[in-house]
């Protein structure tokens, strides 16, 4: 039965993608490409480049994307879920134990060591994502700078840190300026 | 007591959960990190259900269980806040978006990724997402550096080093700050 076995696929995808974003691609390429058939390599380089250009994390985007071309509607529910059901089970373990024992001074001072650990994480994700605005798949020099996106990057940052605006609200007329400006200036 | 919310405001709870990821969902591009910045901004600024100290913690957990850290974030954010009702709204406030989008585009994906005004706005939103992201480490980046701790500002740097300049998997780096946190226990307890 299909269904049965993209939920089966994908919840191979969801049990063993740690970490998150690309540590996923290969293991959706190896169930999606090479063992099930589902789709042709160069569809699934479409479906990365189109999972970039939408929101929402990678391993949801390609079940919606495989299970929605395969089997329908019901195909695409069916992978979702099992793409999520092994995260259901784990984080809300994890959540239980937190709750439980966040006094105890072990996992205390783990936590304590986790939360610079993370902010570490959260800069080198922003910068990566800098990166890829400004220079896109250029190299970083003075001469690959996409001047349009450094400025609204600047303008963005600067409003964000004195007014404390609205950061979706923000985002949206980044998306905006960016192609108005792009319009105005070729 | 684990859940926050007590039964009678539970429906408001769990309609604003859904509606709150929803909207987060709809709108963030450029993967999980972004959605937790935002989510930071709403359940802790705006909505003040959760202190900073406890947004890092379930970030952490985010991170170390398996699947895509924005879905366990709701995950985690919903148990806390409504038991296992929050877990299911909050998830599918943050799936249903993509998964809307995902099938509409299925038909007609050539002429969108090749669409050339699209590149462009989604251009100039990464560059609102990086701004929306380093704003908020400047802010938690402030209140580590507060604390004054020696150990904690040479994790900070050290981690952001090995993920920045040199690739290195987040799950190895995550496993050395529990290793680091459990060294510092111990040394505190040979103290005493």
């Amino acid at each position: 039965m299909i269904y049965l076995k993209l939920f089966l696929s994908f919840l191979q995808v969801g049990l063993f993608s740690i970490g998150g974003g690309y540590a996923a691609l290969p293991l959706i390429q190896s169930q999606v490409v090479e063992e099930n058939g589902w789709l042709s390599m160069s569809e699934f380089t479409d479906l990365i480049t189109i999972a970039e250009m939408t929101p929402g994390p990678i391993t949801i985007n390609s079940a919606t994307f495989v299970g929605i071309r395969i089997a329908g509607v019901t195909g695409a529910v069916s992978a979702t879920i099992g793409c999520i059901l092994p995260a259901f089970i784990f984080a809300s373990l994890l959540a239980f134990v937190y709750y439980r024992y966040r006094k105890l001074s072990v996992i205390k001072s783990i936590l304590e060591s986790l939360r610079p650990a993370v902010v570490a994480l959260i800069a080198s994700a922003g910068l990566t994502i800098l990166r890829a605005a400004v220079f896109g798949e250029a190299e970083i020099s003075f001469d690959n700078i996409r001047w349009i996106e450094a400025g609204c990057f600047a303008a963005a940052f600067l409003i964000l840190r004195k007014c404390r605006w609205n950061p979706i609200l923000a985002m949206i007329l980044c998306g905006a300026a960016g192609l108005g400006l792009h319009l105005l200036f070729p | 007591m684990l859940y926050k919310c007590e039964s009678k405001e539970k429906n408001k709870i769990l309609g604003q959960l859904f509606l709150t990821n929803l909207y987060i969902s709809a709108f963030t591009f450029g993967g999980g990190f972004v959605i937790i910045t935002f989510m930071k901004s709403k359940y802790v600024n705006e909505l003040h259900w959760l202190d900073e100290e406890e947004m890092l913690d379930l970030t952490a957990l985010a991170q170390s269980s398996p699947g895509a850290i924005a879905v366990n974030a709701s995950i985690l954010i919903g148990w806390r806040m409504a038991g296992l009702a929050g877990m299911l709204a909050a998830t599918a406030g943050t799936i249903l978006p993509p998964m809307l989008i995902l099938s509409v585009l299925s038909f007609f994906y050539t002429a969108f990724a090749d669409n050339p005004y699209v590149a462009l706005v989604l251009k100039g939103m990464q560059a609102g997402a990086a701004a929306v992201i380093l704003d908020v480490v400047c802010s938690l980046g402030q209140n580590v550096l507060k604390e004054k701790s020696a150990l904690d500002l040479c994790l900070m740097v050290a981690v952001f080093f090995s993920a920045f300049f040199l690739n290195i998997n987040v799950i190895f780096l995550i496993l050395a700050a529990v290793f680091a946190g459990i060294i510092r226990t111990v040394h505190v307890r040979k103290k005493r």
